[in-house]
């Protein structure tokens, strides 16, 4: 029997034994065969043992998988995370598993390598039920797990010990573990960095060492706990690129949970987690398909898959819902390529720039006040030291009152070093801030903090108070007011947030997530800032959580007036949410201009490797003759101006 | 901030410092300390203060490196010599109204300033030119004798590579959380000292709950990497004595034995 097997022509040479007993009852019967293998360019050589098979072809198999947290106190109740889930992972299948925050993904993570045993069912991985104590070893060395902080799972001080960290455990001998160091940070793309300090890495290396350490070990499975979501677009792409070639190319199987879509259009099979329960499984068509209960489940669809779904909803039919880019391009142009449409020559739709609640937005770019001025400003860290390095050079910028403004860069570029130069966190080695007539400097200091909050990345790191009340206060006691002003105002901030007052009594640290960030983001908002600067807002939520971030910001901007100002990774809360955009790179602006001017230079932004949304992208490659598209940012304008094309070409109303 | 840390900071090199057995080295450090205390007539001083230049030409660290070690200390060595000058009793040199400088003041000054650099020297000597990693290892391998009567040499080593893990992990949280409380009107720099210490509550706690945060996840990350203790364990870079080991020690000794044997002959 020969089989193919990535190009290297495997022969299947004999089933030595059917073997049962050898690794574990209680599985189907198992065919182990040993395979030898003639490598094409090496005929001459003898056979080599390579490995086993498992003819199952299974991964990972749960059945009828139940887990319960143990109660927290004696009176309250344990959290059941997981809640019947039978689900099968193919050998060397790419699987992603989607879910919310709080739906059950790490959890599933933690039973697939026997961290936790299910109370009710079963886990089997390669063959080995997890609850199998004595095999466990075995099992961790077959899947490996990734988990999401990279800072938390990286044990030595540097690279190389921290990969042969896996190895040591299990008891190599030392050169194979140098043999084994060697080849797993190639397979990651880290060669040449083994003596590198885990806190000089990028929060992408970081995971992908994480990986490595994984692959030492010579795994089957890798499972990734959400691994990618605390990285910026470029760590994040690294990842995947090193997940897919591993995939491909050494037939490792991939479980990957995560909440980020783009991720998930790739995979081989999909599977939706809610509430603790596999609620939709199958190839990323079939999931994205279901617009409706991707959504229900706190998740989103693709852009262009968003897209398209709208179209069909106001009547614009086509015969199926779009995954990819390409399948997209396709499909629009079919739509708007009408043999009369292109002979008219149709000029530019009129474009606005809608609000959350669907008015139009005034673009206040050239008429506004300015609320911040920046003049040549300089900052470097540690000046005179072997660390000094110049963070931001020569930094002029006016923000308007009023203004939602962006600030996108990579990482290193410098935004939070800006940012925090802005509520005077870090004084200037030179140059000027104004905010709002205020100096940084001297006794107009306080004021001005008080005039400009500062929400950091992941604020809720820094809830600490025995009440939520009390934590969301302690600015407000340094002001001195009375009790009844305070009271006012934190029930105003509140409501705003829609932090629901019974949860004002709570211990901060009892919260989830979500509620967390919102309390810590009450904790700024009830000083009344008249700028608010955040910095990622939306890091580590899901899609659900996000655009209710978004939704609060629309709001403060809208009825209080607050200028807003945001550091974000993501393209398309950017081009959804401000009117204006600066691009940092190297300590410096490289361009400052409106939402629009910017997410036009797509060539531009690729210099400073950042990307545009997809459906800005989709719009851009969208080349049909005798229509001019203008630039799009959101799904709303695209809706918008294909209805409009669309109208024209069934109406044939010219203008 | 983590820069200006220069004791205990690894300077990476190829001298028999560098390839000396951390035991050695450790084992070493210890005794030279003992012998520093014990030495008191100034051959000895100048015995043993030209086996420190020694150490630190053949470490090949730049001497400048090894005097910044020596920077924050000069405060201390600084008012302990002072003290020293003022308080001993003896034949009087100067006599400033009620302040009286000795002679055996201004020597035992001396010679303590003297003893102090040495120990610092010496005690960096072996730091600078010793991984943390490999430190611990010898730490390890130092403690395992004691593991019969209860020692966890493996745990304590362990423990003490991931606190070094995490400093520079920690400074930086720190220093974050400070800006983020500042930035919501924490003040850290005036009022009293008691109010000043209060003020680092709102620090402290997130600190202490993000760290445990870490040690709760780093555990877990340890077990699905099949940690379970140091048995049967093996290590990339196992640390052995070599010939180099002996011969450093039995110089050592012979010079250590001329050094205290002097006193004797007399």
């Amino acid at each position: 029997m020969i089989v193919d097997n990535n190009g290297e022509r495997v022969v299947l040479f004999s089933i030595i034994s059917i073997c049962e007993n050898t690794r574990e009852q209680g599985t189907r019967g198992r065919f182990f065969c040993v395979l030898f293998r003639n490598l094409r360019t090496q005929r001459n050589r003898p056979p080599v043992l390579v490995f086993m098979v498992n003819l199952m072809n299974e991964m990972i198999r749960t059945e009828d998988v139940y887990y319960e947290y143990m109660p927290q106190g004696e009176d309250e109740a344990g959290v059941q995370a997981v809640k019947g889930v039978s689900m099968s992972v193919e050998q060397g299948s790419f699987v992603v598993v989607l879910g919310r925050n709080g739906s059950g993904k790490s959890t599933l993570a933690r039973l697939m390598n026997g961290l936790l045993i299910p109370g009710k069912g079963t886990v089997i991985v390669d063959g080995i039920r997890t609850d199998n104590r004595e095999m466990i070893w075995e099992i961790r060395k077959t899947l490996g797990l990734v988990f999401q902080n990279p800072d938390n799972q990286i044990v030595a001080t540097t690279v190389e010990e921290d990969v042969a960290f896996g190895p040591e455990n299990l008891g190599m001998p030392p050169e194979e573990i140098r043999v084994m160091i060697d080849r797993s940070l190639k397979m990651v793309n880290m060669e040449g960095y083994g003596d590198y300090a885990p806190h000089m890495l990028s929060g992408g290396q970081k995971q992908r060492i994480a990986i490595a350490g994984i692959l030492a070990m010579n795994p089957k499975c890798i499972v990734l706990d959400e691994a990618t979501s605390m990285l910026d677009p470029t760590g994040r792409a690294e990842v995947m690129n090193v997940l897919h070639s591993l995939n491909r190319d050494k037939g490792i199987t991939i479980v990957l949970i995560t909440h980020h879509m783009d991720e998930a259009v790739e995979a081989d099979k999909i599977f939706v987690m809610e509430s603790g329960r596999i609620i939709l499984s199958g190839t990323p068509r079939q999931i994205f398909e279901n617009v409706e209960v991707v959504r229900q489940a706190g998740l989103d669809v693709p852009q262009v898959t968003a897209l398209i779904y709208r179209l069909n909803q106001i009547g614009i039919r086509t015969d199926h819902l779009p995954v990819t880019m390409e399948e997209t391009i396709r499909l629009m142009k079919n739509l708007l390529t009408g043999s009369d449409f292109a002979a008219k020559g149709r000029s530019k739709a009129p474009i606005y720039r809608l609000k959350s609640d669907g008015t139009v937005l005034k673009s206040k770019d050239e008429t506004g006040t300015p609320i911040i001025k920046v003049r040549n400003l300089y900052h470097t860290y540690m000046p005179g030291s072997t660390f000094e390095r110049k963070a931001l050079k020569d930094i002029n910028l006016t923000i308007n009152e009023g203004d939602r403004f962006g600030i996108i860069g990579q990482t290193g570029s410098g935004k939070s070093t800006l940012v925090q130069h802005l509520n005077g966190i870090l004084k200037p080695d030179s140059g000027t801030l104004e905010v709002d007539g205020l100096k940084a400097e001297g006794k107009e200091l306080k004021a001005l903090r008080r005039k400009v909050g500062l929400i950091f990345q992941y604020p809720e790191h820094q809830l600490f108070e025995e009440t939520v009340y009390k934590d969301i206060i302690f600015g407000l006691n340094k002001l001195n007011l009375s009790e009844d002003e305070i009271k006012e105002r934190v029930f105003h901030t509140i409501d705003l947030l829609g932090i629901s007052p019974e949860l004002l009594e709570k211990s901060p640290f009892e919260l989830s997530g979500g509620q967390k960030r919102r309390v810590a983001i009450a904790g700024v908002l009830v000083m009344k800032p008249k700028v608010l600067i955040l910095d990622e807002p939306t890091a580590g939520l899901d899609p659900q959580g996000s655009s209710e971030v978004f939704r609060i910001l629309s709001n403060l901007n809208e009825k209080e007036g607050t200028t807003i100002i945001i550091i974000s990774h993501n393209m398309e809360e950017i081009a959804a949410f401000c009117n204006r955009v600066a691009v940092m790179s190297d300590g410096g602006i490289a361009m400052c201009d409106t939402t629009e001017n910017i997410f036009k230079l797509e060539e531009e932004l690729k210099k400073y490797k950042l990307d545009v949304p997809q459906i800005t992208r989709l719009f851009r490659q969208l080349e049909i003759p005798g229509l001019d598209i203008p630039t799009i940012l959101t799904i709303d304008e695209a809706v918008d101006f294909i209805a409009d094309v669309c109208h024209i070409r069934a109406g044939g109303v010219v203008q | 901030m983590i820069g200006n840390i220069t004791l205990g900071q690894y300077v990476p090199g190829n001298s028999i410092l560098h390839r000396l057995d951390p035991r050695t080295k450790i084992l070493w450090t210890m005794l030279l300390m003992v012998v520093t205390f014990l030495i008191n007539t100034w051959q000895e001083y100048v015995m043993m203060g030209a086996l420190t230049l020694i150490l630190l030409i053949v470490s090949g660290i730049p001497v400048r490196q090894t005097l910044k070690g020596l920077k924050p200390l000069l405060f201390i060595l600084a008012i302990t010599a002072i003290l020293n000058i003022f308080l001993t009793g003896g034949t009087p040199m100067l006599t400033i109204g009620p302040v009286r400088i000795t002679y055996e003041g201004i020597i035992a000054a001396v010679k303590l300033f003297c003893r102090l650099v040495i120990l610092v020297v010496t005690a960096s000597l072996m730091t600078l030119t010793t991984t943390p990693m490999t430190m611990t290892d010898g730490i390890e391998k130092l403690l395992k004798p004691f593991g019969r009567i209860g020692v966890p040499a493996h745990e304590i080593a362990m423990m003490m590579s991931i606190a070094l893990r995490f400093i520079p992990t920690l400074m930086e949280e720190t220093e974050r959380i400070m800006k983020a409380q500042a930035s919501r009107g924490a003040d850290f720099d005036t009022g009293s000292i008691f109010s000043r210490i209060k003020s680092f509550i709102p620090v402290l706690v997130p600190l202490f709950v993000s760290a445990f945060k870490r040690a709760d996840e780093l555990a877990e990350a340890m077990e699905s990497r099949c940690y379970h203790g140091g048995k049967g364990r093996t290590r990339l870079k196992s640390i052995h004595f070599t010939n180099l080991d002996g011969t450093v020690t039995v110089i050592g000794f012979i010079y250590l034995v001329l050094l205290l044997g002097i006193r004797f002959i007399k």
